[in-house]
Order: structure tokens, then sequence, then C-alpha cells
């Protein structure tokens, strides 16, 4: 299957691409050698602990985005989660923080042995950004990996939202 | 997302993306990408269905750990299981976002 990359896109608002160029990555490796961490483009951060990704300033400037992240630590539960993001509809991530940010599944991985670990903390970012992507670069990015860092991470699979 | 992968291969730590849009995350050169034919917000599946984001996890673990070379994708051999109009419609926000709604405003078509 090749994968249509605007099958749910708005039609008005699609990107040009290139052709697709299918490639099969090597598949008798596996990540049991590997400390994975997550990353999720969705807005999610803790209701209790943390502050909503600011989508006040965004109503006001529309071709900004809060660039900061959150640290979402792996115990949390869907009720200690909330979404914060202008571009979906967040019904399904509340109810199931999973489909972005699969943790707890990623844990049961760990206790199959089929992934080496989990890092403690997983990240959040919320994905609409200015184009040029200054304040990523200049302070989320090495934040982030600073944080991955610290975390012991030896591969992080990213999920844009 | 693509960038910030690219960022955070540069200092050391491989990556996969798990995206909706891997024509955009190759074009954006991205790392190791798994393209998944699924609406915006489900990158990894139906809510509840354990099965489905498993799937998508564990062929995310295979490219991040057997990846032999930048620029590999590897697409997601699973359909979306509701019709791709309601499926479209469900995800999108109740309102525009404030981009979408200044866009229209300039293109004439007014909020929606």
């Amino acid at each position: 299957m090749i994968v249509d990359s605007l099958k749910f896109f708005p039609a008005p608002f699609a990107p040009t691409t290139k052709g697709a160029v299918h490639s099969q990555a090597r598949r008798n490796l596996s990540g049991r050698h590997l400390k994975i961490a997550l990353l999720t483009s969705s807005g999610m951060y803790i209701k209790r602990s943390q502050a909503s990704f600011d989508l006040e300033h965004e109503q006001t400037h529309p071709e900004w985005g809060d660039p900061t992240w959150r640290a979402i630590p792996s115990s949390a539960t869907a009720a200690e989660i909330g979404v914060a993001h202008l571009h979906l509809n967040d019904e399904d991530l509340l109810a199931d923080p999973e489909i972005a940010l699969p943790m707890h599944l990623l844990g049961q991985l760990e206790r199959e042995r089929l992934v080496g670990g989990a890092t403690a903390d997983h990240l959040s970012v919320m994905g609409y950004q200015e184009a040029k992507l200054f304040e990523w670069r200049q302070t989320a990015a090495p934040e982030l990996i600073a944080h991955l860092r610290e975390q012991g991470a030896s591969g992080l699979i990213l999920a844009p939202a | 997302m693509p960038v910030l992968a690219r960022w955070i291969e540069a200092a050391g730590i491989p990556t996969v993306v798990v995206t909706m849009m891997p024509e955009v995350a190759e074009d954006r050169r991205a790392p190791p990408t798994v393209g998944v034919e699924f609406p915006f917000g489900h990158a990894f599946g139906m809510p509840h269905d354990r099965a489905m984001q498993r799937r998508t996890l564990e062929l995310a673990l295979h490219v991040l750990a057997g990846a032999s070379r930048f620029g590999t994708r590897v697409d997601l051999d699973t359909v979306w299981p509701v019709p791709p109009r309601e499926a479209y419609r469900a995800w999108q926000p109740k309102v525009a976002s404030p981009i979408v709604r200044k866009i229209l405003e300039a293109q004439g078509t007014g909020p929606i």
C-alpha cells in the first residue's frame, strides 16, 4: 500500500509535493537495544501542573504558534492530559491520548522485552509553527535534545498530529 | 516536524517520523519515515484500538532500528475503517483555525 498523503488534507490548502518514492527498510532488526522516547505535536500537556500551549496569542496572531514544549510523564493517564491545538478536533485525543502518544503501549512492549526501554518522560509540542521555525531552532530543539540526552534516549519516534 | 527530526538526528539521536503526509516528509528531507493513511491527530490509529496502534508502533520501531539509509520510507498497510468523507470531517476542529479564517477571508470566502 502506498499512502496517499493528501487523503485527509483540505484540498484548498494542499501542499505541492514531488512524486512518491517507496523504499523498504531492512526489517530483520528490532528495537530491543534501544531506549525509546516519543514526541507528539498534538499540543498535549498535563492539566494539573503545566500551562496550556498559548492559543490566545495565536487567535490574534494567526501566523504564530506557541514554540514551547512539555514533558509528559510516561505514567500520565488520559484524565490528566489536556490538548491545546486549534487545528484539530481534540475529542479522540482526549478520549485516548495513545492515538498520538502511545506511551502505555510502549511500556507494554518494554515489559514484553521488544524494546530495550522507554524514557520516563515523553515530549509534546504544538505542531502549528511560524514558517521559519526560528524559536524551535533557537530554543525548543536544543532543549528537547538536552532533555532526551538526560533521559538516556537512544531513539525517538516523532508523530506529527 | 520533519525538520525537527532532522535537527535531533544531527545531534546523534536516531529518529523515525510517523506521518500522514510521507511525501511532504520526503520533500523536507526527513529521516526515516513511516507513512500512515490516517486522519490528522491519529498517527497511531483509532481510539482504543490497541491492535491497530500496536501495528503502527511496531512498524515505527522496526524502521527506527533497521533503516539502512537516510530517507527510508515504509508505508503502513492499514486502511482507515471509516468512510473517507466522514473521517475527513471528524478530524477537523469545530471552529476554523485563525490562519484558515484569515486565508478564507483574504480569498473572499468569508468566515466558515
